[in-house]
């Protein structure tokens, strides 16, 4: 078996580490990492806790494949109920830091109480202690990270940290692995923060034992990987231009949200694109892409390393974000970028790298960004107020806004609120572009229909990593379906997030998708974990997972009211692109949605859906 | 009559040196079919693999009988994805 059959639960009001067996019943049926901390989480805290009080719990896992010679086997979720949304938060990251708890030895690692004091977690294989971090509290994910390896006198330990965003619990701070990974969405790194829990440092040696059938392992995962080396997009497109080489297409096909969601079409999309990122700058004949770069295991390289303009008016005086760092992803380049109207490149990576040094989720911080600047340009909000001119476009503004709430200074409080609460505080929550309180990632649900119900339904809120319906709509794959209509996306919507569901809980990163279906992850699970894991118990797995997180929200007070959408997108029509003048058809695919997934019309699991998958 | 061209991502050497980001215009004849451009622009036919005109999708078996209009705009990549 892949899994190590091990969980630490560390108490941290009482101080307590303590090995528990996996309760390998459950794995049965979740898999692991987001599907079987899921269950955990739900097992064992009241759906109506407050996010940020002790109560909550806050769980790191790894699924059966982190760790293993899987092709982008290094992933891990934090999983909590989420401060932002108030909905089951599941974050995924890659990195290296998920196949280091493994390789010590450790399946999940569950948080529960609050520490009296700062404190952080170190693992070294069997060894785990709770140890003082007052001399990390204020300090950022990087000093954090830098530290913790100083102090051990070990380059090789793997870090997950806060930074300031997350002690100050901004309710979209996210837990940064690896300098520059995160588990990003949701507010998981404020929960962190209310726990008083600062990193979690691990160093294992042990490798994973336990592969069910090895020689079929090699074969599976050998198979697999050169799948996705055959493949156009992820053996050539992703390592070359990244995620953000979406930013040309989606512009192009008028879903590009720009000026919080006032237009579909941003004009400066080409400057802050992937091609812009391989250009050479004027400035210093330096292109900003320094090359690309991979998390544990991956064969496909999708990561960017860039290099900030020293001249720009950003870091100017500031050699510390010199050097070469991560970014930009195509949905932080959004949310900085288009979402604000900014297109000066710099400005938006300088932004990225605030988020990464102090742990902030750049979508939510982006959009939040862009929905203050329409309260400003309404003259609901004026300078007064905000510290500063935050006219749409403005860097000035982006740049200074990402260090008033990574610091939580000023008005970078209420930004760090999100822009629900933002909005619904100065009268307008209706310029709030999110669901369920969580911010839309990088596309427009008027040009990509089936995005406005995959966001509507996500169990985390706005999501474009829970159902990526983009992909068959704009890319083609699997096969492609017209963006514009709504007919047949409700069972594409579900099929999408029941196989999501089994990529998150398997461990691997979901772009293998973009190559792989669920044939091709099945062989190399059921060489690992067994050969009952068939295709059918996988889907059943995937379904099962999201019917399990429905539950939980169901529980927390969620109903088919907060399915929906802002009324922008369903009353305000598109002015450009082929979506011009179509709104999102959500009142259309929800019902048939409900019925797809054996749900009331109310929402709600059937009490036959729920026999069916066990729940 | 005008179009748009654009070529994206690795496609983009296959524009004219001289040109500046990622379109050109060109002048074309009545009747210029899309196929007929990524000829001329020596396009790998493997490589349009996402052909959008006014951002509308125009599938493989279209390409090659669907005559360009006057101010189209014409964009192409190869198999790209992101997230």
């Amino acid at each position: 078996m892949a899994w190590n059959r091990k969980l630490l639960r560390v108490n941290l009001t009482q101080g307590t580490c303590k090995e528990e067996p996996l309760n390998m019943e459950w794995a049965n049926e979740y898999l692991g990492s987001r599907g079987l901390s899921a269950k955990y989480l739900v097992s064992e805290i009241d759906p109506k806790v407050d996010p940020l009080s002790p109560e909550n719990k806050l769980i790191m896992a790894t699924g059966p494949l982190t760790g293993t010679m899987a092709s982008t086997g290094g992933r891990y979720t934090v999983t909590c109920k989420g401060p932002l949304t108030g909905a089951i938060a599941c974050s995924n990251s890659g990195g290296f830091f998920g196949a280091e708890m493994k390789f010590a030895g450790w399946d999940m690692i569950i948080f529960e109480g609050k520490s009296p004091k700062p404190v952080y977690l170190f693992i070294e294989n069997d060894k785990a202690e709770l140890r003082d971090a007052s001399h990390l509290w204020g300090t950022s994910c990087w000093h954090t990270e830098e530290q913790i390896k100083a102090d051990h006198q070990d380059p090789l330990i793997r870090v997950s940290s806060i930074g300031k965003a997350g002690e100050n619990q901004v309710l979209f701070a996210v837990v940064i692995n690896d300098l520059h990974r995160a588990a990003g969405r949701s507010g998981v790194g404020a929960v962190m923060g209310s726990k008083n829990l600062k990193a979690v440092a691990i160093r294992g040696t042990k490798g994973v034992s336990g592969i069910k059938d090895f020689p079929a392992f090699l074969k599976a995962t050998t198979d697999a990987k050169k799948v996705l080396a055959d493949n156009a997009v992820t053996g050539q497109g992703l390592p070359k231009f990244g995620t953000q080489v979406l930013m040309n297409v989606i512009n192009e096909i008028g879903a590009l949200p720009t000026r919080n969601h006032r237009d579909v079409q941003f004009e400066d999309a080409s400057k802050i694109s992937a091609e812009a990122m391989h250009e050479k700058r004027p400035s210093d004949g330096k292109s900003h892409l320094v090359t690309n770069a991979a998390c544990f295991g991956c064969t496909i390289a999708c990561g960017r390393i860039s290099q900030i303009d020293k001249n720009h008016f950003t870091v100017k005086n500031n050699p510390k974000y010199w050097g070469a760092s991560g970014g930009l992803e195509y949905e932080a380049a959004w949310a900085l970028g288009a979402a604000n109207g900014v297109g000066d490149l710099e400005a938006l990576q300088y932004a990225n790298l605030l988020c990464n040094e102090q742990g902030m989720d750049p979508i939510s911080f982006g959009a939040t960004v862009g929905a203050a600047m329409e309260l400003y340009e309404m003259g609901v909000l004026t300078k007064e107020q905000m510290g500063l001119d935050t006219p749409f476009g403005s860097a000035e503004a982006l740049a200074k806004l990402a260090e008033m709430t990574a610091n939580g200074e000023g008005f970078g409080k209420e930004i760090g609120e999100g822009s629900a609460r933002m909005c619904a505080r100065y009268g307008h929550p209706e310029l709030s572009m999110s669901v369920k309180k969580q911010e839309f990632p990088a596309y427009d649900s008027r040009g990509i229909q089936g995005m406005g119900l995959a966001y509507a339904t996500s169990n985390r809120g706005a999501c474009h990593l829970r159902g990526y319906t983009v992909a068959s709509e704009v890319l083609g794959i699997p096969v492609k379906t017209d963006p514009l209509v709504t007919e047949g996306k409700a069972e594409l919507v579900k099929a999408f997030q029941d196989a999501t569901a089994v990529f998150d809980a398997a461990g691997i990163c979901v772009f293998t998708s973009f190559a792989w279906t669920l044939a091709d992850v099945q062989p190399q699970l059921a060489a690992a974990c067994g050969e009952e894991w068939t295709m059918e118990k996988l889907n059943a797995v995937g379904e099962r997972i999201w019917n399990l997180e429905r539950q939980f929200n169901n529980a927390a007070g969620f109903t088919s009211k907060d399915d929906n959408l802002p009324p922008r997108l369903l009353t305000e029509p598109a002015k450009t692109g082929p979506a011009k003048g179509l709104v999102n058809g959500l009142d259309k695919m929800l019902p048939e949605y409900y019925k797809v997934r054996g749900w009331t019309p109310d929402g709600v699991p059937t009490a036959e859906t729920l026999a069916r998958l066990g729940l | 009559m005008k179009i748009g061209f654009k070529l994206f991502a690795s496609l983009t050497d296959h524009l004219p040196s001289d040109r500046k980001g990622n379109r050109i215009e060109l002048e074309v004849g009545e009747g210029t079919t899309i196929s007929e451009l990524i000829v001329r622009f020596n396009v790998p036919e493997r490589s349009a693999h996402l052909v959008l005109v006014n951002g509308h999708f125009i599938p493989p078996a279209q390409r090659a009988s669907r005559p360009l209009a006057d101010g189209d705009e014409l964009a192409i990549w190869p198999p790209i994805a992101g997230g």
